[in-house]
C-alpha cells in the first residue's frame, strides 16, 4: 500500500515481529536442543557442556539407539500399526459418514442412527469397564486392542459427512437416474470428489495412530510387543534400565541416559516431521473443512 | 434434455416411489453394519460395565457370570472413594489445573493470532506458524521425553537460571510449581494449532467493515477493538462455552508422562488417581466407581455447555 506509515505503527510492527520471533525460538529451542545433547558424549553432557550446539560430536546414542533390537521391533510394530489402522479407519470413517450424510426424508432410519452414534460422544463406560471388555473380547496382547476400540472416530465422520453432503444433490440424482444404487455413486463419485478430505483424514489418523501410547500401556503387557510410542514412555518412566545393560565400557563412554533418551525421543518424531508438510498443507484444510456449515 | 430429467425425480412421495427407496437404501443399513457393530462392543457395552460401580467386584464371579455375577452393595464404593483421605486433594488438582487451562488456553490462541494478523510479511507468518503448529503433532511422550531434560535441576532451564544468579527452581519436584509448569508446557504444544480457527475466524470478517472504520478515523488498535474482536466474538463463544465440558479433564497423557510421587500433592488428578487405584491396584470397582462420578459431572457439564453453545452461538454437531 502507498500509504506512509505513522512512527506508531513502525514500532508496533517491530515490536510485534520482535514478540513472534521471540516466541517461535521458544518453540524451537527444546528440539535444537536435544538434537545438541544427542550429538554429544556423555560425559560432555554432564558437564553442563551442551547447551545448542553438540560438544565432543558423536553418533554413539544414534548407533546404539538403532541397533538395539526392542527399539527397531518396537518401531516396526508401530509402523504396522499406522497401515493397518489407517486402512481400517477410513473405511469405517468412509462407511459410516456416507448414510449419514444422506437426507431425513431419504433415509428415514438416519435420526436412529445417528443418535446412536451422538450418544457416545456425551456418555462412555471409562477406563475400566472399556478395558474389560477388552480383555472380555480377547484383545490383550493383539494389535486389534490398539485398532478396534477406537476405531469409529466420530469428530472424522461428522467432516466427512459434511463433506458429502455438500456434493450437488444432482449428481446424486442423474446416478440414480441412470440405474445406480448407492453402491454406486458412492464408490464411482462420491468418493473420488472428496480425495481431498480423505486426504486430510489419512493424516490425522496416521498421526493418531503413531502418537497413541496409553493403549499400548495397558492392552499389551509384553514389553517386546509395545508399539514405539508405549516403548519410549516406559523408559522415561523406568530410566537407566539400559543403560545397565550396557556392556561394552567404550560405547558406556559416550552414551548416558540423557543422551540416549534425546537420541529416542528424535528417532521416533521422524515420521511425524517427514509427514509434516504434508499435514500443514491438508490438516489446516481440515480443520476449517469440517467447522463451516450452511 | 438429458439434465432436465435430473431434477428431483422423488418430487411425489408415492407408495411406490417409498417401496423403492427402501429397496435402494438396503445397501445404507449394510455400510452402518461395521461401524454400529464396534460401537456396540466398546461404547455401549462398557457402559453396561458401569453397574460394577455398585457392585463389590469379585474376579472369579466376573469371569463365569458376567456384569450382574457380583453382589450388589448400593453406593458403599463412592463413599469408600470420598471417604478416601487423597480424594479432596485430587479434585481441587483436577478442577485447578483444568481451569487454568481452559482460561489460558483460550487468551493465548486469541492474542496470538490477533498478533499474526498484523504481520503484513506472508514469509514471516508462513515461518512463525510453522514453528509453533510443530508441538501440537508430537505426543506428549515425546514432549513428556524433552521437557523433563530442559527442565530437569541440571537442564537447560535451570543453567540458564543460574547463568542469571538466581535460585534454581526444581519444576519437577516442587509442588508450588508443577501446576504451572504443567499449564505452560501445555500452552507450548497447543496455542500455535489452535490459532487456527480464530485466523479462518479472523479472515471472514467483512473488509467493508475495516474501510468504514478506517473512513471514521480508527486507527489499527481501534480497528481491532470495535471490528476485529467483535468480528471474532461468536467463535470466542463458542469454544469458550463447548470448552466448560473439559473442567475435570486436566490432560491425562501430559500429566501422567510428566509426574511423580513428589509432586502427586499438586498434581495428581482424577484420571491419574483413577489409573494408579483402579486399573493397577486392580480394584475395578472402586476405579469404575471414580470413572462414572467423573462422568456424571461431565455429562453435566458438557450438556450445559451444548444447550448454552445452541442457545448463543446457534452450534449444532450434526
Amino acid at each position: 500500500m502507498p500509504i506512509k506509515r505513522s512512527a506508531g505503527k513502525v514500532t508496533f510492527d517491530y515490536l510485534n515481529m520482535t514478540i513472534l520471533l521471540a516466541v517461535s525460538l521458544l518453540c524451537l529451542f527444546p528440539y535444537i536442543h536435544i538434537l545438541a545433547v544427542s550429538l554429544s558424549s556423555s560425559a560432555a553432557v554432564a558437564e553442563g557442556k551442551v547447551s545448542f550446539w553438540p560438544a565432543d560430536f558423536t553418533i554413539n546414542s544414534y548407533s546404539f539407539v538403532v541397533s538395539g533390537s526392542q527399539f527397531m521391533k518396537a518401531f516396526g510394530i508401530s509402523v504396522q500399526r499406522v497401515l493397518l489402522g489407517v486402512v481400517i479407519y477410513m473405511a469405517v470413517t468412509a462407511f459410516t459418514a456416507y448414510p449419514l450424510s444422506k437426507e431425513d426424508r431419504r433415509f428415514r432410519s438416519r435420526t436412529v442412527y445417528v443418535w446412536f452414534f451422538v450418544v457416545t460422544m456425551f456418555v462412555s463406560g471409562g477406563l475400566i469397564p472399556t478395558f474389560l471388555v477388552v480383555r472380555s473380547t480377547g484383545l490383550i496382547n493383539s494389535m486389534w486392542a490398539l485398532i478396534l476400540p477406537g476405531a469409529v472416530q466420530i469428530f472424522n465422520i461428522v467432516i466427512l459427512l459434511n463433506f458429502f453432503r455438500n456434493l450437488p444433490k444432482e449428481l446424486e440424482e442423474c446416478a440414480f437416474l441412470d440405474g445406480g444404487g448407492h453402491l454406486t455413486y458412492f464408490l464411482r463419485i462420491a468418493l473420488p470428489l472428496s480425495v481431498p478430505s480423505l486426504m486430510t483424514l489419512t493424516l490425522f489418523t496416521i498421526v493418531y495412530h503413531w502418537n497413541a501410547w496409553f493403549d499400548g500401556l495397558i492392552y499389551i503387557n509384553r514389553p517386546d510387543h509395545y508399539p514405539l510410542q508405549t516403548y519410549i514412555q516406559m523408559n522415561v518412566i523406568e530410566p537407566g534400565r539400559r543403560v545397565r545393560d550396557i556392556t561394552d565400557l567404550d560405547v558406556l563412554k559416550t552414551v548416558s541416559q540423557s543422551t540416549l533418551r534425546a537420541a529416542e525421543v528424535l528417532v521416533t518424531s521422524i515420521p511425524v516431521l517427514l509427514a509434516y508438510p504434508f499435514i500443514q498443507k491438508y490438516f489446516i484444510a481440515g480443520i476449517t473443512l469440517g467447522s463451516v456449515k450452511e | 434434455m438429458a439434465f432436465m430429467l435430473c431434477l428431483d425425480p422423488f418430487a411425489e412421495v408415492t407408495d411406490m416411489n417409498r417401496r423403492i427407496d427402501i429397496k435402494r437404501n438396503f445397501p445404507l443399513h449394510l455400510m452402518l453394519l461395521p461401524g454400529v457393530a464396534l460401537v456396540l462392543v466398546y461404547s455401549y457395552w462398557p457402559m453396561a460395565g458401569l453397574v460394577l460401580a455398585f457392585q463389590k467386584f469379585n474376579i472369579a464371579s466376573f469371569s463365569h457370570g458376567g456384569y450382574f455375577a457380583s453382589p450388589f452393595v448400593g453406593f458403599d464404593n463412592f463413599k469408600y472413594v470420598f471417604g478416601m483421605p487423597e480424594f479432596p486433594r485430587v479434585l481441587w488438582n483436577t478442577i485447578f489445573i483444568a481451569s487454568m487451562k481452559i482460561v489460558a488456553g483460550t487468551i493465548a490462541p486469541i492474542m496470538f493470532a490477533l498478533l499474526l494478523n498484523e504481520v503484513a510479511k506472508i514469509w514471516l507468518k508462513r515461518i512463525v506458524q510453522t514453528v509453533t503448529y510443530l508441538p501440537y503433532f508430537l505426543s506428549w511422550v515425546i514432549l513428556g521425553g524433552i521437557i523433563s531434560d530442559i527442565l530437569a535441576s541440571d537442564g537447560l532451564v535451570n543453567q540458564f537460571l543460574a547463568w542469571l544468579h538466581l535460585e534454581p527452581v526444581f519444576f519437577m519436584g516442587d509442588n508450588r510449581v508443577f501446576p504451572y509448569m504443567l499449564v505452560a508446557t501445555d500452552l507450548w504444544k497447543s496455542t500455535g494449532f489452535n490459532t487456527i480457527i480464530y485466523l479462518a475466524a479472523l479472515t471472514a470478517i467483512n473488509p467493508s467493515l475495516y474501510e468504514a472504520a478506517v473512513i471514521d478515523g480508527a486507527n489499527r488498535w481501534k480497528q481491532t477493538l470495535h471490528v476485529t474482536l467483535p468480528g471474532m466474538m461468536p467463535i470466542i463463544v463458542l469454544l469458550g462455552t463447548l470448552s466448560l465440558g473439559d473442567i475435570l479433564n486436566a490432560g491425562f497423557e501430559q500429566i501422567f508422562v510428566l509426574y511423580n510421587p513428589v509432586v502427586f500433592q499438586s498434581g495428581d488428578i482424577i484420571d491419574t488417581f483413577n489409573y494408579r487405584i483402579g486399573l493397577l491396584g486392580a480394584k475395578y470397582d472402586i476405579g469404575t466407581a471414580i470413572g462414572l462420578f467423573k462422568s456424571c459431572v461431565s455429562l453435566v457439564m458438557v450438556s450445559v455447555s451444548y444447550a448454552l453453545a445452541s442457545k448463543f452461538a446457534n452450534y449444532r454437531i450434526f
